[in-house]
């Protein structure tokens, strides 16, 4: 089934009932070239892309839950690749690419809205922050705009400007990053994936892995075993879990990451605005509820809920730098199991067991992500080698000393 | 969260700030042979366990004491508070033996 407005129009004049399921329901066979485990949106896309640009056959995703139920569907759906560090630039701006094209090489209405994400400066030190950020996201071919304090009053005039402590001095807007409806990123690389032949396999759990002689060439799974060439995993959040199956120590901690939705209200934000004295985001959904978050909880979770100490710290934020915030009613609340790495950056490679690919330490910053995770997980997948954006994303770079520090802060999960 | 902290009693655990595993006090001997090794995995691996798991939080906005307690990574229910400095004076009493 392909969507048009031309199917549409077709259906409107039927009483829609030629519609079908997005994807089929695939049952398990025994054997597959590819298994990719996780089908949230990093696997799908894997998958999808494994299919439709490296064209391989014999596909199969392996999701423990339904499509999209992990953090595919948890997330604050912003993208952008405002990073600034040599090996994460250019792997993000490739993301934003795939991101604009993405509606089309799917052929699903993912919702991609490029509104600009806009990051608020409060002092002249981190202005020369953000302009050094600027040029190199500008030197890596992305889009990068310094606002000065009546740029940022013409976009958003009712920000608190005046604050005493944290004054708005002006901002980094990155015009092409926006918004995308999350849910829709998953169904529609599940789409394409099936499209291309690709099963995917809800409800199936991985238990196990069929390793001998450093070899890995099947997994057993809540639905029996299942035989494969190459096996890539994709589990982010629960990544520690399943690889220590495979006898593996990850360098990462799984933390809780929680996100906000107040009730609907008419336009009021028509971007996505971070908060630079703090940790601070914030946009508007389509149905009209104020979309935001902050920081991590802090310490190990894999319980999909957090603690009232960062809602606390969260809302402060948000009254801090959008006062009128405060007039609304939160509507609902949820956490999203991220796996922090030492360095705050992902790891896509083969592992030392032959067969076995890992992609998996995004932190919070997988949503983004998620197109060039997949295309670069399946280039390593298919070729075995690294795709050129995605090339500083090494397993070992913590033992050679090349890590991808962001913020700088040493190997402690819970700071980046 | 509440601590219910050996000598304060019940705190928030908002007083605090986490470090990690509680494998972290335990570090590598740097004489060994495969010292290298063992501190890049001493700062790099962590078992990540989901379920009870040990872990050093710091009291920093109460008494400043390291704790040792042990907490359930799915549910966040602690199920053991001890001081990881009585702790270590254990282990160094042991190893001494």
């Amino acid at each position: 089934m392909r969507y048009s407005a031309l199917k549409i129009f077709k259906e409107a004049l039927t009483g829609h009932k030629g519609w079908k399921p997005v994807w089929r329901k695939a049952e398990p066979q025994s054997h597959y070239d590819y298994i990719i485990i996780g089908g949230g949106g990093h696997g799908l896309a894997t998958a999808h892309y494994l299919a439709s640009k490296f064209k391989q056959k014999r596909i199969a995703v392996l999701e423990k839950g339904w499509i999209g139920g992990g953090n595919v569907g948890r997330n604050t759906t912003i993208i952008r690749s405002n990073y600034m560090l040599n090996g994460n630039e250019a792997f993000y701006e490739f993301s934003l690419k795939l991101w604009e094209g993405l509606e089309q090489d799917v052929n699903y209405n993912a919702m991609v809205s490029q509104r600009g994400v806009l990051n608020l400066y409060h002092s002249d030190p981190q202005r020369d922050a953000y302009v050094r950020r600027g040029n190199s996201m500008k030197l890596h071919g992305a889009d990068a705009v310094l606002l000065d304090q009546s740029g940022v009053r013409k976009l958003y005039p009712f920000l608190n400007f005046d604050n005493a402590r944290f004054p708005i001095l002006g901002g980094l807007l990155q015009p092409r990053g926006g918004t995308v409806r999350h849910d829709a990123v998953a169904w529609g690389y599940a789409h394409a994936a099936d499209k291309h032949g690709v099963d995917i396999i809800e409800n199936c759990e991985v238990i196990g892995f069929d390793i001998q002689n450093g070899v890995c060439s099947g997994v057993e799974t809540s639905r029996g075993y299942i035989g494969a060439r190459k096996i890539g995993v994709a589990v982010a959040g629960n990544s520690s879990r399943l690889m220590s199956k495979a006898n593996m120590r990850l360098p990462m901690e799984s933390h809780v990451l929680q996100a906000f939705v107040s009730e609907g209200l008419k336009p009021v934000l028509d971007g996505v605005v971070t908060y630079g004295a703090g940790h601070f985001y914030v946009s508007q959904s389509d149905k009209g509820g104020l979309v935001f978050g902050g920081d991590i909880d802090g310490y190990n979770s894999y319980a999909q809920r957090g603690n009232l100490p960062v809602v606390e710290d969260v809302c402060e934020g948000g009254m801090s730098i959008m006062p009128r915030i405060g007039k609304a009613r939160l509507l609902r609340m949820w956490g999203g199991i991220m796996d922090m790495s030492m360095d705050g950056s992902p790891i896509i490679d083969k592992t030392h067991i032959e067969g076995l690919y890992f992609n998996g330490g995004w932190c919070y910053g997988g949503f983004k992500a998620t197109p060039a995770s997949g295309y670069s997980f399946a280039h390593l997948m298919a070729t075995d080698t690294h795709h050129e954006t995605a090339s500083a994303y090494r397993m070992d770079r913590f033992s050679r000393g090349f890590m991808i520090d962001e913020k700088g802060q040493g190997a402690q999960p819970n700071l980046h | 969260m509440i601590i219910n902290h050996p000598l304060l009693g019940p705190r928030d655990a908002s007083e605090f700030v986490y470090h990690g595993d509680a494998h972290l006090m335990q570090r590598p001997n740097p004489k060994s042979e495969t010292a290298d090794k063992d501190f890049h995995d001493y700062m790099y691996l962590r078992e990540n366990i989901a379920g009870e798991m040990r872990e050093l939080w710091f009291h920093e906005q109460g008494d400043r004491s390291w704790l040792v307690i042990t907490r359930n990574t799915l549910t966040h229910d602690i199920t053991k508070v001890e001081l990881a400095r009585n702790i270590k004076r254990e282990q160094i009493k042991e190893a001494q033996q």
